[in-house]
């Protein structure tokens, strides 16, 4: 009889919301560079028109393609990054709700950070508090 | 007053035309203090109403102000998009079928505080809601549309001279005094049109 090893746990995901696509990308360029493919990884950035915003239907599809199970930790820039992340996870149905936070961290340093924590396996709670203390 | 279809019809037809006409009034004043777009969002998200206009106002009335909400939400965009969003994805949400005055006036007060909760502000921090906070008050005293038209305008005139504790004005700190709030200015627009439609189609 083999056996079964057991399911690697899920990695939580990470999402980018710049106002600017450039910069959502470079962010997401560096942690790929960091961490690979190990961690599920989307950004968004511009308005829904392609110029400089942040648009909510943008933001939940970043989402939902950076999702696990373990949870997604979303990184912002300005402002209205943070209140239309606020409008899009809002919208996630309640318990997919729950598995999303929107970390008080700067957005390069902290998604990379909190990517690194992530491909480690860590929780949710563990990758939002290391990404946080660069703000602390 | 009865409140049906048509009217509701008419007034987003006449919120889209207001914020048309000022679009580049408010996106010069979002070019003082933050990143000029403000005019070109709010044209989006009347736009995306304007279009679905049948459709809305074809619901309940809460269910409308609720979709509404929705819409300026996912087409706004910007800081403007949430705040407007949430009062009235509020309204819609918080108010009774057959609502009265009173109704409305609690239900005004709810979302004025969900949207100051989304915007982490308060009164005095140059945003739309040193125009929502008197509006609001003069709804709840039960003041005639006229008034509560006058009150807003001077409520957005009145952002001039605050210091921006909120949003991307912020980042220019004393630099802000001197510029009105673009969201002050365009939710004074919205409410002075409201209110002159309303005094205008009064029950006699």
């Amino acid at each position: 009889m083999t056996a079964v090893p057991p399911p690697r746990p899920a990695t939580v995901g990470i999402v980018i919301v710049s106002h600017s696509p450039l910069v959502a990308r470079g962010a997401a360029d560096m942690v790929r560079q960091m961490v690979g493919d190990g961690v599920p990884l989307a950004w968004t950035g511009g308005n829904a028109e392609g110029g400089l915003g942040t648009h909510v239907a943008g933001i939940e599809a970043a989402i939902e393609a950076a999702w696990s199970e373990a949870g997604v930790a979303v990184f912002v820039d300005l402002g209205g990054a943070e209140t239309n992340s606020e409008m899009a996870v809002e919208r996630l149905d309640p318990a997919r709700a729950a598995k999303v936070a929107i970390c008080n961290a700067p957005i390069v340093e902290g998604a990379v950070v909190a990517a690194a924590e992530a491909s480690g396996g860590s929780s949710l709670a563990r990758v939002v508090a290391t990404a946080e203390e660069l703000s602390s | 007053m009865p409140f049906d279809a048509a009217d509701l019809t008419a007034l987003i037809a006449l919120c889209r035309a207001e914020i048309d006409r000022h679009g580049e009034r408010l996106s010069f004043l979002d070019s003082a203090i933050g990143d000029g777009d403000h005019g070109a969002n709010m044209r989006r998200g009347l736009e995306a109403v304007y279009r679905e206009r049948e459709v809305i106002a074809a619901l309940p009335l809460p269910a409308a102000l609720e979709r509404i909400g929705l819409v300026l939400v996912m087409n706004i965009g910007g800081a403007a998009g949430p705040l407007y969003g949430t009062l009235m994805m509020e309204l819609g949400r918080g108010l009774p079928p057959d609502a009265d005055m009173a109704d409305f006036a609690t239900t005004l007060a709810r979302a004025v505080e969900a949207v100051a909760r989304r915007g982490r502000s308060g009164p005095g921090d140059k945003t739309l809601l040193d125009v929502l906070y008197p509006v609001q008050a003069e709804v709840a005293g039960r003041a005639a549309p006229a008034r509560i038209a006058e009150c807003a305008q001077s409520a957005a005139r009145a952002t001039e001279m605050m210091l921006a504790r909120r949003g991307r004005a912020s980042y220019l700190g004393a630099r802000s005094v001197g510029h009105e709030d673009p969201g002050a200015s365009s939710c004074a627009l919205l409410t002075a049109t409201i209110c002159q439609y309303l005094k205008e189609h009064a029950a006699p």
